[in-house]
């Protein structure tokens, strides 16, 4: 996804814009387990601050204006680990599906002893 | 915010309002973290105490560390110096885990005011500051920031006569900047403690000034 003069979509410094929208907002505690989660697959050598960020960029322009800040970072984790090997798409795909059975929030939907 | 009921009813005891996305239908993305949280720990990769430090450490950062970098700065030359010339260091110098970050502090001078954006992304100084407001990762600001700073300034009320440079820093995954802003002038016999609640989380990106005493 190429702009005319060779950019990519992220690299987006002097393009023209609307007003900044200072609004501001707490974390979700969903939202600071995927930035905990990041910082701790770093230090653990699973991949690195770059990993994550190819993967943001190649997602492409639709993903950001359509997924939250934080939903796109889980989407690069979950790749960068997959390619890392630190467990299979059919293992994360049935535990996905598990999840969804166990109730309707996000609460709900933890295992017993994390909720 | 009206409330039909009682008092500080919907705030967190930090007084801000909860959020209301543990209540809503769990979506795909929240079941990917939860299944990924979960066969991390399960697979020996992480244990879940290491997740819940994690946030413990991350929710401690807030800008009152960068404030009280700022008010030291404002008072004892020597560790200004130190500062400028290398940040990482003069803050962990002072106790604070700014991790393998290369910390830049730019200075405002009379003549110059400095900002700090990430364009390419939503790199921030965050292992001081904590993590960075939502407008900061906006294609908004990161695309307007390096073009017309002025506008955007005017935008968080801060306007500068044309005669001010203004130096827009772009940070990397590597590379994060702080603002030193000038100290208020009448602040002359104010404690450290009382210069650091004058210094805004957005004097430290640049897109506002600090308090006036």
């Amino acid at each position: 996804m190429m702009d005319t003069d060779g950019r990519r979509w992220h690299d987006m410094g002097g393009q023209d814009a609307g007003p900044v929208c200072a609004d501001d907002h707490d974390f979700a505690l969903w939202e600071k387990r995927v930035d905990a989660l990041m910082v701790l697959c770093g230090a653990k050598g699973f991949f690195t601050v770059d990993g994550l960020r190819r993967a943001l960029e190649d997602m492409g322009e639709d993903a950001f204006e359509t997924m939250s800040y934080y939903e796109r970072w889980i989407a690069a984790i979950n790749q960068n680990l997959l390619e890392y090997g630190a467990y299979t798409p059919s293992e994360l795909g049935e535990r996905m599906e598990q999840i969804a059975e166990r109730g309707p929030t996000y609460a709900a939907a933890q295992k017993a002893h994390d909720a | 915010m009206p409330h039909d009921h009682h008092d500080h009813s919907g705030l967190s005891p930090s007084g801000h309002p909860y959020r209301a996305d543990n209540d809503t239908p769990l979506s795909y993305w929240q079941r990917m973290e939860i299944a990924v949280r979960e066969l991390l720990i399960e697979k020996g990769h992480l244990d879940a105490a290491a997740v819940a430090a994690q946030i413990d450490a991350m929710d401690a950062r807030s800008p009152a560390n960068g404030a009280a970098v700022v008010a030291r700065a404002w008072t004892d030359p020597a560790f200004k110096a130190r500062l400028l010339d290398n940040a990482s260091q003069a803050c962990r110098d002072m106790g604070f885990d700014i991790g393998p970050l290369h910390l830049i502090a730019v200075e405002n001078t009379p003549d110059t005011h400095n900002m700090i954006v990430c364009t390419l992304c939503s790199c921030y100084p965050r292992n001081l500051l904590g993590l960075p407001p939502d407008w900061y990762k906006t294609r908004e600001y990161r695309a307007r920031a390096v073009r017309e700073p002025r506008a955007v300034l005017r935008e968080f009320g801060v306007d500068l006569p044309d005669s001010t440079t203004i130096r827009v820093h772009d940070s990397t995954a590597d590379m994060r900047y702080i603002v030193l802003s000038a100290r208020p002038a009448g602040t002359d016999g104010m404690t450290q403690d009382q210069l650091a609640a004058l210094v805004t989380r957005d004097s430290m990106i640049g897109t506002g000034l600090p308090r006036t005493p």
